[in-house]
């Protein structure tokens, strides 16, 4: 990994000398936060902690040329009083942008993002999710990759060659939520002999016609979500072993624009991982504006997913409808609220989560977050995280 | 158009509202043909205790012949959205359609222009208040003539077309007769009543014809906010491209 990494760095600025003259300025950005997380029930395993602090620190270096190409080096790295796990330090971004008139290419480690829904995010796969990060999966590890973007009148084409692969991050034995059993990240298996080093592809076909948005796309490599397999740790103790298959999955994702309406779609297609299966997730978003003549927008989210496992699924939403609303007051705290819950169509379990946040003077952003469990049933895969009902609190110095 | 306004000069328009439609096409007249510009924006929110809250923004703008324009808004601070950024095809009929850039998660969403009466960015402005203001938006009619600090004026009444989603029932406008500048508009909420009050100040002209305020202030007489909007660094035909207004462009803008 780090001799890629090491690659990766140099192939980047060796490109930007050769492309660029060095003439705009130099920007350095980021932030420091502390996190505090509380868990009011307690755990199942009496070696996970209940109290846990943490900080953490991301910073972004960004340089661009005059003709418009820019490199981009974003390390991320947390210190966890908890869960060894947790404690981790990543490489977000390091890439070179070269910029021409017809097409860009983007060379080393970069981040990318596909995908219309809110709670469940099916179609995006390119990075891998950086699972001790954010309890929904929204943070990602920075992936290696050539990129290469073609916009064009008739849509935007992306060819992306996948050199090296990342293991999804799991918590530790001190960590919450988990599963009752630990995830065993030191002996990850894969299908492929390559293991990790086995490259991967993707190609995919956006566009926008009118109100719609849509983005087609096939991937063949390694899966970034693994099939956990029951087994034991070098010292004997029942772990669960991540296991990457090697898949296919062709993915679409639509937004429609209808008046105040955002009509939303995703649908994935696998094979490879086990029997060959269908998931998709939708639903929509309508905005009140300036609710009770005020300036609030009250935003209405309903969405519904859909995985052909059924339970044996191996994400939570597998048949479930989910409603959400978002609150935003538009004031110049920027502070807003977004509320979810989830239930599941047939059994019996539902999901709650609570997200604010508002600014301190210019540079602070103070956020609060709860989630929780309820009724999840002996059967549910996820019935192991029946107590981590969580509320954590962060407060953010942007710089 | 050129045409039509030496062949039917303001003085001859018949009735208030073609009088109205004349000089709103005049002042769009005078100001077509820059085809790109760009600028720095800085914006100051007050509430009404005087504290303020600043926030550094960039725009790209480029003409689009026989449709609005394309519009490129870019956040610098607060650092906390650095990186957020905003694209907008305005269109002369229909909805114009926009997309957000979320930096955090590298996520352009669609979103529905249609909530034109939402707050700009915490501001005063309205996104209505922002978007490009095509001719074709609104319907018109002049009210009176009125000096307007030293200045001959029109005073011209519009209405929004789109009246269910604007949060206006009208605006009306002081333009100076010599150079068709928007000095000052009264913005009437929808139960008619005085909602807002823009005035501009410090015009400068660019190219040797287009003008464009170094600043402008919105009070909001409802609430006690206001939002002042400096702007300088003004280039205009820079080179701007249909390629650097697209969802890949919006996603590197910085």
């Amino acid at each position: 990994m780090r001799i890629k990494i090491i690659f990766m760095a140099a192939m980047a600025l060796t490109l930007g000398m050769a492309f660029g003259s060095w003439v705009s300025a130099h920007e350095v950005s980021g932030y420091v936060a502390a996190e505090g997380r509380f868990f009011p029930q307690a755990p199942l395993d009496p070696e996970q902690e209940s109290k846990d602090g943490s900080i953490a620190v991301q910073s972004e270096y960004y340089h661009a040329w005059e003709n418009g190409s820019s490199f981009t080096f974003v390390p991320f790295a947390r210190l966890d009083s908890a869960d060894s796990e947790r404690t981790h330090f990543d490489i977000r971004e390091l890439n070179y942008l070269h910029l021409a008139d017809a097409w860009e290419l983007r060379v080393g480690i970069g981040k990318v993002f596909w995908g219309t829904t809110e709670f469940v995010h099916l179609v995006d796969i390119i990075n891998q999710t950086d699972g001790v990060e954010a309890a929904d999966g929204e943070e990602k590890l920075g992936q290696p990759m050539v990129h290469f973007s073609i916009p064009r009148d008739w849509g935007v084409l992306d060819l992306f060659v996948l050199p090296y692969f990342r293991e999804r991050t799991f918590p530790g034995r001190n960590g919450r939520p988990r599963l009752a059993t630990v995830v065993d990240t030191d002996n990850a298996r894969y299908e492929s002999s390559d293991e990790e080093h086995h490259t991967d592809f993707a190609a995919r076909y956006s566009h926008t016609i009118g109100d719609w948005d849509f983005g087609i796309y096939h991937f063949n490599g390694t899966g970034r979500e693994p099939t956990l397999i029951p087994g034991l740790d070098s010292a004997g103790q029942p772990v669960l072993i991540p296991f990457y298959e090697q898949i296919n999955q062709t993915g679409l994702d639509l937004q429609l624009v209808a008046g105040q309406w955002l009509w939303k779609l995703e649908t994935i297609c696998r094979t490879g991982q086990g029997e060959d299966f269908f998931a998709g997730t939708g639903g929509f978003e309508y905005t009140l504006v300036g609710i009770a003549e005020t300036s609030l927008d009250l935003g209405l989210l309903v969405e519904g997913a859909y995985d052909e496992r059924g339970s044996r699924a191996t994400t939570y939403f597998e048949n479930d409808v989910m409603f959400g609303l978002r609150l935003t007051l538009n004031d110049a705290a920027s502070s807003e609220l977004l509320a979810g819950f989830s239930r599941d169509f047939e059994g019996s379990s539902s999901a709650l989560s609570l997200e604010a946040s508002r600014r301190f003077g210019d540079n602070w952003l103070l956020s609060i977050e709860a989630r929780t469990f309820l009724g999840l049933p002996e059967d549910d895969l996820f019935y192991s995280l029946r107590d981590d009902g969580f509320i954590q609190l962060e407060l953010a110095y942007y710089f | 158009m050129i045409l039509f306004s030496l062949l039917f000069p303001l003085a001859a328009a018949a009735t208030p509202e073609e009088k109205g439609l004349a000089i709103a096409r005049e002042a769009d007249l005078r100001d077509a043909g820059f085809i790109d510009f760009t600028a720095d924006l800085l914006m100051i929110l007050k509430n009404k205790h005087g504290q303020k809250s600043v926030r550094n923004i960039r725009v790209r703008t480029l003409e689009v012949a026989d449709d609005g324009d394309k519009g490129l808004t870019i956040f610098d601070n607060p650092k906390d959205v650095k990186g957020t950024a905003f694209l907008t095809f305005s269109h002369k009929q229909g909805d114009d359609d926009q997309w957000l850039y979320l930096p955090a998660l590298k996520r352009v969403k669609r979103i529905s222009s249609r909530n034109k009466s939402g707050s700009f960015m915490g501001s005063e402005f309205a996104y209505e208040d922002i978007s490009s203001q095509e001719v074709e938006k609104y319907t018109y009619k002049w009210i009176r003539d009125d000096i307007y600090d030293n200045r001959e004026c029109f005073v011209v009444e519009r209405y929004p077309g789109d009246k269910k989603n604007s949060g206006y029932t009208r605006q009306v406008s002081w333009i100076d007769k010599s150079e068709y500048r928007q000095w000052k508009v009264e913005y009437y909420d929808r139960k008619n009543s005085l909602l807002k009050t823009l005035t501009a100040k410090k015009y400068q002209q660019y190219l040797d014809k287009y003008w464009r305020a170094d600043q402008m202030y919105m009070v909001n007489h409802q609430n006690g906010k206001s939002t002042d909007l400096v702007w300088s660094n003004y280039k205009f035909q820079v080179g701007l491209k249909v390629r650097d207004f697209n969802k890949n462009s919006l996603k590197r803008a910085r």
